[in-house]
């Protein structure tokens, strides 16, 4: 299932930790989904001098995160910053397909914490960080097809024409207009 | 290096009396059961012959079974098939939340076709309610369908109760047996089920060899149209090989299940009290009091199956999870959402199911192996590293 790099960064990953005086962080991903990563950095004459990260989630998302780490080293901010998501799962050797969901987050978790430094720098009030809110990202694949959702519209399945809504006891997204919860089976009908 | 297998639940190995059963069927004994001359005649005894034990497994007539594919061939069958059957006296269909993907799944294309259903929550062991089965029931509802036992959480449902419940209200009743048959005592007729769903991948028979006990009188469908085979109800000639192993492996299952569960418990029970102690932070999913004899199921939290998966192959451990990573979909289980645990910690999901022949050793080996492993996760964990944070400041206040 895996390449045999993928395999060997997930067992041995690189750069894991946590920088207490780093100059940026970075947080994406939710555990709904399955994947949760945070970034950290040290930057010194623009240039990332450390890079660590942590991460909750499968094999191929903590193999991404190691491999991240390392290509992002060394590398000036705005260098950091075109580290793709394809680059990095080139650089694997490639991933599943339902796995590509994993090398998303990867760069995004590094061009969170970039932002997050050059934020602080200017002056700007960097985002919040830290806390996992459950229900922000809602809905990684409709539960009728599985096909994966939209990024931007997880209330829609293009797939099957059908329009969701969020169940307010599970926080899982069921089908508009159902008369129960297709997760946990809580009724949907009144909402008080 | 030795390994350990600890996934029943996905499949147990092929017992080798099944395998020589079925190997004539694979060579000289090619017949088809519905020719007349000799060789479709003796492949047609064989046929007949499982049949009778498959029967005798779980209390009912050779007349009573049908054999399909696989366990969601036969859930396929009896969902869609009874619920054709009764459509003109009603088109509603109440099952749990917790059923295999097979059943529900079957409900959806039910829905898209004109049916409504309801879904009847569960409690926090992963238990059907017979009163909330009753609650569900409407005019209109002509298809109940609750599994006996659940193959994630392990938990054994009161199926006789939700059976008494549906034939009081005249309302047919399905069972998906598929985890719990060949691994605990069935008799159909006690229980008071129109129809029950079982496969042989999961009591040491063949994969792809599976049948659906349908009781005399019921009406069902076919959901294969064909030829004669199997009554009329499912078209397909016969799986000649794959059936006899599965009769053969019924008749293993009933004569040792009673040796096999006292051999078994003892070795769950110390998984199920021990992997929390040797761990903090581990939940046990699923009931304790009514439990498959084979199953230990736990969430750790703040770490994710599908990496604890990965590091136990490496040690030679095989188990399973219900993880959003470890589904292609990336859905957490919709069984342990059910029952009320929330995503990251449903991500922690882990099922370590026994097989015959599993030893005392091997779950001391387990002890060794798994602790590190999960050590070694959190120290990559940001949920971990957040709730160590949360706890500092909680101690200092």
């Amino acid at each position: 299932m895996y390449s045999d790099k993928v395999m060997d960064h997930f067992a041995n990953p690189r750069n894991v930790g946590v920088l207490a005086d780093a100059d940026g962080m970075g947080q994406v991903g939710n555990p709904v989904c399955g994947d949760m990563m945070t970034f950290y950095i040290k930057v010194k004459d623009d240039r990332l001098a450390d890079v660590k990260f942590q991460t909750f989630g499968c094999g191929a998302a903590i193999a991404v995160s190691s491999m991240v780490s390392e290509m992002a080293k060394g590398k000036t901010l705005d260098e950091g910053l075109a580290i793709t998501n394809d680059l990095v799962a080139a650089e694997l050797g490639g991933l599943p397909k339902n796995k590509m969901h994993c090398s998303n987050l990867g760069a995004d978790a590094l061009h969170e914490a970039i932002k997050n430094y050059r934020d602080k720098l200017a002056g700007r009030a960097p985002k919040e960080g830290g806390a996992v809110d459950l229900h922000e990202h809602e809905g990684c694949a409709c539960p009728y097809c599985e096909t994966a959702l939209e990024e931007e519209d997880k209330t829609f399945c293009r797939a099957c024409r059908i329009e969701f809504e969020e169940c307010p006891a599970c926080g899982g997204i069921t089908k508009k207009g159902d008369a129960a919860c297709i997760h946990c089976g809580r009724p949907l009908g009144d909402k008080g | 290096m030795k390994r350990i297998y600890l996934d029943h639940i996905a499949a147990t190995p092929l017992r080798p009396e099944a395998f020589e059963a079925m190997r004539p069927y694979l060579g000289d004994a090619f017949g088809n059961p519905q020719s007349l001359h000799a060789a479709g005649r003796e492949a047609q005894e064989a046929v007949e012959a499982a049949r009778e034990e498959v029967a005798a497994l779980i209390g009912a007539s050779a007349s009573e079974i049908y054999f399909t594919s696989s366990g969601s061939e036969a859930n396929n069958f009896a969902v869609k098939g009874m619920a054709a059957g009764q459509q003109a006296r009603g088109r509603h269909i109440v099952v749990s939340a917790i059923e295999h993907t097979s059943v529900l799944n079957s409900v959806k294309a039910l829905e898209r076709a004109g049916f409504s259903a309801t879904l009847v929550p569960v409690d926090r062991d992963g238990r059907i309610e017979p009163a909330e089965v009753e609650k569900a029931l409407t005019k209109d509802t002509v298809l109940v369908s609750t599994m006996m036992a659940n193959s994630e959480v392990g938990t054994i449902e009161p199926v006789a109760a939700i059976a008494a419940v549906c034939r009081a209200r005249n309302v047919l009743f399905h069972t998906d047996a598929v985890a719990a048959a060949g691994s605990i005592p069935i008799d159909v007729k006690a229980l008071g089920v129109d129809a029950l769903s079982l496969a042989g991948d999961q009591f040491y028979g063949p994969k792809g060899a599976a049948a659906l006990y349908v009781r005399k009188g019921a009406r069902i469908l076919p959901l294969i149209d064909g030829g004669i085979q199997e009554g009329g109800r499912r078209g397909g000639t016969e799986n000649v090989a794959g059936i006899v192993g599965l009769g053969r492996a019924a008749a293993l299952a009933r004569a040792e299940m009673a040796a096999r569960t006292a051999a078994l418990v003892p070795l769950r029970d110390r998984l199920l009290d021990e992997l929390p102690r040797r761990i903090e932070h581990v939940l046990v999913t699923g009931s304790r009091a009514e439990r498959l004899p084979h199953h230990a199921s736990f969430c750790i939290e703040f770490v994710e199956g599908e990496a604890m998966l990965l590091f136990l192959d490496m040690q030679g451990i095989a188990a399973s999870s219900g993880s959003a990573c470890t589904s292609k979909s990336l859905k957490a289980s919709h069984v342990l959402l059910a029952m009320g645990y929330d995503h990251a910690t449903a991500q922690g999901s882990l099922v370590f199911s026994l097989i015959d022949g599993t030893g005392a050793e091997d779950i001391e080996a387990l002890f060794t192996a798994f602790p590190p492993i999960v050590e070694k996760l959190r120290g990559m964990s940001p949920l971990y590293t957040q709730y160590l944070k949360d706890r500092g400041s909680d101690v200092q206040r």
